[in-house]
């Protein structure tokens, strides 16, 4: 993980440079006097070798100093940080739901293979992994909040500042929303992993030994089916990672994937290079933790061996 | 081959699959004759007209017609996908062989391939449009670079397992080169599911220009493409409820297609390759 992260880093430090024009001038913007772009150009050496500016600049990352905003005039960590609340909650609402619907359905789906309701599954699922996330959201906009009236249509009011949980309704349609297309790939990972485990040798032993159905599907096929599913979760929080960007444009919600938006809208690049930074750390985080939990799962990844089970 | 086709012709849904896509094909090549507008005219008496005998799809906010827009989206949508799994495959093809093949080149373009799969697609995608811009080519570079990085996971993937082939050995102990047994050898026999990799590339970069169309970072606005298209309409969201709903129907349906051909098409490769497909 250190290597990738060196090299993750040395692209986010030189994505300022892919841009044309002088860093200092971009990072600052165009309302900078020119005494501020020289004092920038020192802090950042920019007369100095590209490798010293990156030292200087990764100094700077680990110290938590990513620059300022050029928008909202201050530190980009504090701006990502008053942010976070809405795209974690909203993200975590999410994995809860994909989760929920997911697996059970992919649980069903498998051990019913060939049935009608299968088949059905298996095409729903489908259908709702090639529905845009933003059409989608617009639709159960206009269905749940406009006509129905259920859910509130827009925006999240902070449940620490109000002190209400009840805020969460606001999150209810983007995580449906957001949900949809990833409980749908959960889902045919769950069956088709399932039906694999299915064909192996020590589960029609469990078979011919008599075992009770159930327990053959949750003790043996299901838990061994498990590392894909995990590795396939961990996928999709990259995909959540993206779809938070359209969801939150779609229900106006104050989180990190809106301000992306925003911030390349505005120009505001020290906000962007410090969401793609901070994305891309916590992206790496989770796959090694998707690592080690398989290995914690399944002793022939621990051990290095192969062969089957 | 007839084996092959017979399964197009046994699961109706992936022929009723393959018939809508060539249907919107039909609709890309020959959209200046078939639309019934022009779709950049606009008319301002025929403002946000709902569906009629004169507009079947309604009409948008300029008096410009919906249906026209969707054929002339249908050709944007289709040939800038077209152009991410053109991208995608033929550098992806070129750096996996290499990085499967010679042990040397692996240890660097994997490891550049793997950190460049650690940033989400649509993010890259964002920040390489606001750097360079929005155009057509722009938003193909953008999108295929993500596309890019799996496509060429997965021939790395396979080269790896055909290399060690008996075969390969063979045509080694009779002296073909390198170059040759990269080429000649291996490549014919990864194409397959190259291919059935390339009609999910397809389906999913679809999805993604239409997202970045929607973020107002896609392609430029005058250009009638369905994820404009959808931009455009939800300002009236409420108001002309079928901008949003056909140009979305378009785009379901053709991801859907091509999503079913996909699947129908890994179902009937060889067994050992079905698994280093990621699609849906």
């Amino acid at each position: 993980m250190i290597p990738s992260l060196f090299i993750v880093s040395i692209i986010v430090f030189l994505f300022i440079h892919f841009i044309p024009g002088d860093p200092a001038e971009i990072l600052l913007g165009d309302m900078a006097t020119p005494d501020q772009v020289q004092q920038l150009r020192q802090e950042m050496g920019l007369n100095k070798p590209l490798y010293i500016q990156y030292w200087l600049w990764l100094r700077n990352a680990f110290r938590g100093n990513l620059g300022n905003s050029i928008f909202f005039h201050q530190p980009v960590l504090g701006v990502i940080f008053s942010r976070a609340e809405t795209s974690i909650l909203l993200a975590s609402m999410t994995f809860l739901l994909i989760l929920a619907i997911g697996i059970p359905v992919g649980y069903i789906s498998a051990t019913r293979y060939g049935s009608k309701l299968d088949q059905f599954i298996s095409s729903a699922s489908m259908a709702f992994a090639s529905i845009p996330t933003f059409w989608l959201g617009l639709n159960l906009m206009i269905f749940f909040a406009v006509y129905l009236k259920l859910f509130p249509s827009s925006g999240f009011p902070s449940i620490f500042k109000d002190g209400k949980l009840s805020n969460l309704i606001y999150l209810v349609l983007p995580s449906i929303t957001l949900s949809a297309p990833n409980s749908a790939l959960v889902i045919r990972i769950t069956r088709a992993s399932m039906l694999d485990v299915m064909k192996e040798d020590y589960v029609r032993t469990a078979r011919a030994k008599g075992l009770p159905e159930l327990w053959i599907n949750v003790k043996h096929v299901f838990r061994n089916s498990l590392n894909a599913v995990i590795s396939t979760l961990g996928f999709t929080f990259a995909t959540l990672i993206s779809g938070t960007v359209v969801t939150e444009t779609v229900f106006s919600l104050p989180g990190i994937g809106r301000l992306v938006v925003d911030s390349i809208l505005r120009r505001d690049y020290p906000v962007i290079q410090g969401i793609i930074l901070t994305i891309a750390v916590v992206y790496m985080i989770i796959n090694l933790f998707v690592d080690i939990l398989n290995a914690w799962l399944d002793p022939r990844i621990r051990t290095g061996a192969g062969g089957s089970a | 081959m007839k084996e092959f086709l017979s399964v197009f012709l046994y699961r109706k849904v992936t022929l009723l699959a393959t018939l809508f896509i060539a249907l919107i094909m039909f609709f890309g090549v020959f959209a200046p004759i078939i639309s019934p507008y022009d779709p950049f005219e606009m008319r301002s008496s025929d403002r946000l007209q709902s569906v009629s005998s004169r507009h079947i799809l309604g009409t948008d906010n300029f008096g410009r017609d919906i249906f026209s827009r969707i054929i002339f989206g249908a050709r944007t949508s289709l040939a800038s996908s077209f152009g991410v799994v053109l991208f995608s495959l033929s550098i992806g093809i070129l750096v996996g062989l290499l990085s499967g093949y010679y042990k040397k080149l692996e240890t660097v373009l994997m490891r550049v391939i793997d950190v460049m799969m650690a940033f989400p697609p649509l993010l890259v995608a964002l920040v390489l449009m606001s750097i360079f811009g929005r155009s057509l080519i722009n938003v193909i570079l953008a999108v295929g670079i993500s596309y890019l990085t799996r496509t060429t996971r997965i021939v790395y993937g396979l080269t790896l397992k055909i290399k060690e082939e008996t075969f390969i050995e063979a045509f080694r102990s009779c002296g073909a080169g390198n170059l040759r047994l990269i080429f000649v050898h291996i490549l014919p026999n990864i194409i397959s599911p190259v291919i059935v990799q390339g009609t999910f590339t397809f389906a999913f970069s679809l999805l993604d220009m239409a997202a970045l169309d929607f973020l107002g970072v896609g392609l430029p606005p005058e250009i009638p493409s369905w994820g404009n298209m959808l931009s455009e309409g939800s300002i009236y969201l409420v108001r002309a409820p079928w901008l949003l709903v056909f140009p979305g129907l378009f785009i379901v349906s053709t991801v859907l297609s091509f999503n079913l051909m996909g699947d129908t098409l890994r179902d009937q490769m060889d067994p050992r390759f079905r698994h280093d497909i990621q699609g849906i």
